[in-house]
């Protein structure tokens, strides 16, 4: 078989999507219902993105699981132009973000209705839920209105 | 002052092999890893059997028990792995060098191979070749849930993100890449292993497509197959055999940074990056200023990265890296610093940094085909964005 059709024969069709878990569970349940929730540490206050079993700050194990306003602004970004994976392949060029909350977590995710160019640092955006599965809801981002 | 019980001048290079470098070779990683193995130990004027001890890449597909049965089944009693990928591509002669300065070791072999080039899959899974992130799970247990859903697939990707973060804050140019990528073809143009040997020009680079803004194609290093293996041991032994010997004069590691996985970054200030910790620490032990090293590598996945690397290692200020580079800055004839003088990852093979690192140390030999006078100081950094390390070779 030719180097070529090997490769083609690999390559990752589906859109992969998180495996939940005992860490993030919580989080995508919120998702679910609507609901963008980070770890928020209960001595210190501090809230933290991905999900940790303890305090990247002061330690301490004990957080709960807190509602975000949901809304930041784009602290960096980059437009995917391709290669990409065939799952993304129809939605190019498509921009990926990263938030700073104002919690003060960062966040990857994309800004959904707009343009390339209009893509900038400092740009406010709020909180949307795309369902993709039963179990994965995704956090996307808009323009704040 | 530096403790006395450091791995300091404790270890050196003393054989370095290849195989050739290709877009496609045809060939599995345990047949070149053997092939790189079997040529650095020839050039180092030692028997395969020699070898007591191992380090290599925690991904790498070629393990212990692989490499045992094809090297005449020495007596290994040191082996360890690097976690991180290319962020450890100096951090596997710290550890080699520790092993032999803690007398654990004697000749410790460090390689890697890949068969990276993007015609080169043979399996379905990531590690079988090919471009892993084309052969991505597609249920994500592992930091990368965070970003791959979004769209963010591959490190060209990720790295954008963090390139675009240095043009937001000290307005980073194309034209500053462009200097990057001029200078390393140039060097690339002069070495026959090199894989892209065609002159480069500034209006090339500006015209090559977009990847992932601002990272053109051109910005990324290139996709290909081949091995590199080292042969280290103790000054000692180096003084008695064929090459002469590439002491590692220091080295140090640190995690706890910006890291590959974008769901981490941007958390830490500038001064915590692991890159900047490393660099502290390796002039600490070794007794050394920049402006004294002749030569410096740096993990070039990506023109942006060098630049990046050029702040954090202490040749220009934070956020001054873009023009230290501009205008043949870091040409290894009148440049401000000779980096990269093999044509490094962007234009000669991209060998997860071990290529680099073979350089850095014909020039200390003085065998590089774009050699810079007067080299007796190297810098090797692993790559800039993960849990890292990087080392200073100097000739005996």
């Amino acid at each position: 078989m030719a180097h070529g059709s090997q490769r083609e024969q690999h390559l990752t069709q589906d859109l992969p999507l998180p495996q939940i878990s005992r860490d993030n569970a919580e989080f995508y349940a919120a998702a679910a219902r609507g609901e963008l929730r980070f770890q928020r540490c209960t001595p210190c206050r501090r809230f933290r993105h991905y999900p940790r079993p303890a305090c990247p700050y002061c330690l301490s194990r004990d957080f709960t699981w807190e509602l975000s306003s949901g809304r930041g602004t784009v602290y960096t970004w980059t437009i995917v132009r391709g290669p990409t994976l065939p799952a993304f392949q129809d939605k190019l060029p498509y921009n990926v973000v990263d938030v700073l909350l104002d919690e003060g977590v960062h966040f990857q995710s994309e800004v959904l209705d707009c343009a390339p160019e209009e893509i900038h640092a400092g740009m406010p955006v709020e909180a949307v839920f795309v369902p993709v599965t039963d179990e994965i809801t995704l956090v996307k981002f808009r323009r704040q209105a | 002052m530096p403790s006395s019980n450091t791995i300091r001048d404790q270890a050196a290079i003393v054989g370095i092999g290849q195989t050739k470098f290709s877009k496609s070779l045809g060939m599995s990683e345990y047949e070149m890893a053997v092939d790189a193995i079997f040529a650095a130990c020839e050039d180092a004027g030692i028997s395969p059997r020699e070898i007591d001890g191992l380090v290599r890449y925690d991904m790498e597909q070629t393990d212990e028990e692989q490499l045992l049965s094809v090297l005449g089944n020495p007596l290994l009693r040191f082996f360890a792995g690097t976690a991180w990928g290319g962020g450890g591509s100096a951090s596997v002669l710290v550890v080699a060098a520790s092993a032999i300065a803690s007398g654990m070791s004697e000749t410790v072999l460090v390689f890697r191979s890949r068969a990276r080039g993007k015609q080169s899959s043979y399996g379905k899974d990531p590690k079988q070749g090919g471009r892993y992130w084309e052969k991505l799970a597609t249920s994500l247990p592992g930091l990368n849930q965070w970003h791959v859903p979004q769209g963010l697939v591959s490190a060209f990707q990720e790295m954008a993100m963090i390139s675009m973060r240095h043009r937001i804050e000290y307005g980073t140019t194309d034209d500053h890449y462009a200097d990057v990528a001029i200078a390393f073809r140039e060097h690339a143009m002069r070495n026959p292993h090199a894989v892209m040997r065609a002159p480069m020009t500034r209006e090339d680079h500006h015209a090559s497509r977009m990847i992932a803004d601002p990272l053109r194609l051109y910005d990324c290093n290139i996709e290909t197959d081949g091995a590199v293996a080292f042969i280290v041991t103790s000054v000692e032994r180096a003084r008695d055999l064929r090459q002469p010997p590439a002491v590692i004069l220091a080295g140090a590691m640190a995690a706890g940074s910006h890291h590959i996985r974008m769901s981490s970054m941007f958390e830490r200030p500038w001064e915590d990056e692991s890159p900047v910790r490393v660099a502290r620490q390796l002039y600490e032990m070794a007794g050394v200023k920049p402006r004294e090293i002749g030569a410096a590598f740096f993990y070039d996945f990506f023109t942006s990265l060098v630049i990046i690397g050029l702040e954090q290692y202490g040749f220009a200020p934070r956020g001054e890296g873009g023009p230290f580079a501009a205008n043949g800055g870091l040409s290894w004839q009148g440049g401000r610093l000779a980096c990269n003088t093999n044509g490094g990852q962007l234009s000669e093979a991209f060998i997860h940094g071990f290529n680099n690192t073979s350089e850095a140390v014909r020039q200390i030999r003085g065998s590089s085909t774009a050699q810079v006078e007067g080299c007796d100081l190297v810098l090797v950094a692993g790559g800039n964005t993960d849990p890292t390390g990087a080392v200073i070779l100097r000739r005996l």
